[in-house]
């Protein structure tokens, strides 16, 4: 009996705990005590509680072992034997009208169907705008707040994000504008012209998963995504030197016109990570 | 009993005979008050998950009191002077406010995103104990399947819930599940524009994923437990062997009074240690990551545990796509699609397999312990083994900048690693488990008796009416637990210490 009496007190101090700490709660949140307040408190009370009521089962309860008999999922095959005959009946009666049987099937096809049919509301059919950008030859390279990007706009080594002039930027014409010394560059013959005195873009998005490739490192001229660690080389046409990207940033072609950049045409390939129908030829 | 307390028990018996006769549940009742829970730390698992399921819905209906589901752009002027004239979400404005201008609101977010990564680790390490004890063996395959399907229910849950907070470590989540949707052969382009509204970053895409995460989801949860619980029930727990226990019966503790009592205290003990977290470590800081903007990301971007072993295997993934003639089937479907689904099939289909391997197609109501079944208990470790690679591997780059190592070597390794590390895991766990259960073969108690005979669950239910007694009931006591079991027990709540631990430092992040 002494043993359980000690428990009792045990559970009775646990008990009293909870309600002091939830005092606490009230208080605290009151007199806006904090969040480390708040959650000692409230933590306090549901701990004292949960001690007392595990006390209190451990040791002033039944701690058996208790034993009872497994039920059998079994059925006896007297029983399995009448549920299938009672199905069978039932099923007989609907096949000795087998024609409404098939209409009715139609009708909850149909219905099914019918219903299913405003998914298209989810969302618009893929478009062309899914392969075009808003890039155009002639259009103006603007910063983030819009302003047209000139010929001193960067110094040798550093990088600026760029959108095409005149329209609310899509997440696909994110342009990363790099300005690195053009015989540092080793890009394939048929872009050697898309570099005015030094200045390189390529589509931000990578084409892996579609992060912004945000992370430039002068020393080796490497592109690096930071989700997934895709590498590029921002020198030869920035093509996957490391990492899961499939191939190469797109380039955008740049010119110059009138002391300001421009671009001189859409990118060299599909802007984003690959898909089903990545491969079609641009509209 | 004293006359007071007589006339209260009268009414409350006056008011159970009125309910009983008009829903007839007495017989029912008595059976569920009698029900058996057999006694081991282990199966305390699914019972965190399911309180950790109960906290994230107090919490969350809080929450979903203060969030606004919308994209549409305020400039944010609140307590928060960081941000003063940052052009924002009204989404993420208004988690910043709860969090940081709503009393207590920081508590509820931060314990509610602790519950979130405790329900998902309670149910793996659940779904382990499960695994490598064999209780998924006939007749409870069904369990194991909603069981299976609450955790991938789960998984998509946690990832609509972290999204919607629009900061933006989540934003370029869903730009990667974007991409991730796209890359599905055929339907990708379709799939992808119909669940965003558009081409990302789309339309309306977090009020739909606001109905998704309060509604839609966790009512598919629910209903899941309650049919995984009444699996549970129905041909009772399963046990492990130990004297007295056997195929036929049960024994342990009864609902009524002792594992109600118990088990609600689990309940209380579950609360105050997520109140606990939630209150002292800091979870996603999302006012320090700001806003999302689709041009800007930040490094050491890491997704939570039960994303990142998928960033983890599209960081493996070798630099290629597979073009057949003018279609592509994307780099990215491999590793977060095709790799995920191979997994989850096998899962599902782990039971079967087993089964047919064995040709045990036996009930099994007694647990194996794991050394006895060493060819499982490899194949889970192996299992294991990978996935914790994956998961350091979504995070290298944290550990890389951290040691100033070379993300290819580091990367190259893992490569290696992914492909040597289970198997010789996996040998070295089927030779261990072997050696230990031939040292310490499992006593049994011989033939379980034929279920006519006389086995007195009368006098154990009778000596549960005084605890005294029944200290010296002729009921059996259990088996201790093995030692192995200690040992799993051990590897997973570290497994579990150290995913939690990761967490936080890996969405430490150095700013963009």
């Amino acid at each position: 009996m002494g043993e359980q009496r000690g428990g009792a007190g045990l559970v009775a101090v646990a008990f009293v705990i909870s309600v002091i700490a939830s005092v606490a709660f009230l208080i605290g949140y009151q007199t806006n005590g904090g969040t480390q307040w708040l959650s000692l408190s409230m933590a306090t009370a549901f701990g004292a509680l949960g001690t007392g009521l595990a006390l209190w089962s451990r040791r002033l309860m039944p701690t058996g072992p208790a034993e009872e008999p497994r039920p059998v999922l079994v059925p006896p095959e007297e029983e399995e034997r009448e549920a299938a005959q009672t199905f069978q009946e039932g099923r007989r009666a609907i096949q000795r009208r087998g024609l409404l049987g098939g209409l009715l099937a139609s009708a909850l096809g149909a219905l099914g169907l019918g219903a299913l049919w405003p998914a298209q509301s989810l969302g618009p059919a893929p478009r062309t705008s899914v392969r075009t950008t808003g890039w155009r030859d002639g259009v103006h390279l603007v910063d983030e707040r819009g302003r047209r990007v000139g010929v001193d706009a960067l110094d040798f080594g550093s990088v600026l994000t760029v959108f095409p002039e005149g329209r609310e930027p899509t997440a696909d014409d994110q342009v990363i504008l790099l300005r690195i010394p053009p015989e540092n560059l080793a890009l394939p013959a048929d872009r050697s012209d898309w570099t005015p005195q030094g200045y390189i873009a390529y589509s931000k998005v990578c084409t892996h998963a579609g992060c912004p490739v945000g992370l430039y490192q002068d020393v080796g001229l490497l592109l690096l995504c930071p989700c997934h660690q895709a590498t590029f080389d921002v020198a030869q046409g920035a093509r996957p030197v490391y990492g899961p990207a499939p191939r190469g940033l797109p380039q955008l072609p740049l010119q110059l016109l009138g002391g300001q950049l421009v671009a001189g045409g859409d990118f060299s390939g599909p802007v984003g990570p690959d898909r089903w129908r990545v491969g079609e030829a641009k509209q | 009993m004293t006359p007071r307390n007589r006339r209260r028990a009268s009414r409350l018996g006056r008011l159970a005979r009125w309910t009983d006769q008009r829903v007839g549940a007495a017989n029912f009742v008595r059976s569920t008050l009698d029900y058996v829970f057999p006694k081991h730390f282990s199966f305390l698992f699914g019972e965190v998950a399911l309180y950790a399921f109960v906290v994230l819905l107090g919490t969350g209906v809080f929450l979903a009191l203060f969030y606004t589901p919308s994209e549409a752009e305020v400039i944010y002027s609140g307590t928060y002077a960081p941000l003063h004239n940052v052009a924002m979400t009204e989404a993420y404005e208004s988690v910043v406010n709860l969090s940081l201008s709503v009393d207590a609101g920081l508590l509820f977010r931060q314990t509610h995103h602790w519950a979130a990564l405790v329900f998902l680790g309670a149910i793996f390490v659940h779904m382990c104990r499960v695994f490598f004890t064999g209780a998924f063996r006939r007749p409870r395959e069904l369990n194991w399947i909603t069981g299976l399907t609450l955790m991938v229910v789960g998984i998509a849950e946690g990832f609509a819930g972290y999204s919607l907070l629009d900061d933006l470590l989540s934003g370029t989540g869903v730009r990667i599940g974007y991409a991730i949707a796209e890359s599905i052969p055929v339907v990708g382009t379709w799939l992808a524009q119909w669940v965003w509204g558009g081409e990302y970053p789309g339309e309306g895409f977090l009020s739909r994923l606001f109905a998704v995460h309060i509604f839609l989801l966790p009512a598919i949860i629910a209903t899941l437990i309650a049919v995984h619980l009444a699996l549970v029930a129905r041909p009772h727990h399963t046990q492990f062997p130990g004297p007295g226990a056997h195929e036929r019966n049960v024994v342990g503790l009864r609902l009524w009074p002792s594992y109600a009592t118990l088990s609600m205290g689990l309940f209380f003990l579950v609360t105050a240690v997520l109140v606990l977290m939630g209150g002292f470590l800091q979870i996603n800081p999302v006012w320090l990551y700001g806003p999302y903007d689709v041009f800007a990301v930040s490094s050491g971007s890491q997704a939570d545990w039960y994303f990142l072993w998928i960033q983890g295997a599209l960081r493996l993934m070798p630099g290629v796509s597979l073009h057949l003639g003018p279609y592509t089937i994307a780099n990215q479907f491999f590793p977060a699609v095709l790799f995920p689904g191979l997994i989850f099939a096998v899962l599902y289909a782990w039971p079967f397999l087993e089964a047919r391997v064995t040709g045990d197609r036996e009930e099994h109501h007694l647990l194996d312990r794991p050394r006895d079944r060493p060819v499982r208990t490899a194949i889970g470790a192996a299992a294991i083994a990978g996935l914790v690679l994956l998961l350091i591997a979504g995070s290298d780059d944290v550990f890389v900048t951290e040691f100033d190592w070379s993300i290819v070597f580091v990367r190259n390794v893992e490569r290696v690693l992914f492909f040597v590390l289970p198997p010789v895991v996996g040998l070295l766990t089927w030779k261990v488990a072997r050696d230990l259960s031939r040292a310490e073969p499992l006593e049994t108690d011989g033939a379980p008796p034929e279920p006519s005979s006389p086995e007195e669950p009368e006098t154990a239910r009778q000596g549960a009416a005084n605890p005294a007694a029944d200290r010296r009931a002729t009921a059996p006591t259990p088996d201790p637990p093995s030692t192995m079991s200690r040992i799993v027990g051990a590897v997973a709540a570290a497994g579990a210490a150290v995913l939690a631990i990761g967490n936080v430092v890996g969405r430490r992040r150095s700013g963009g």
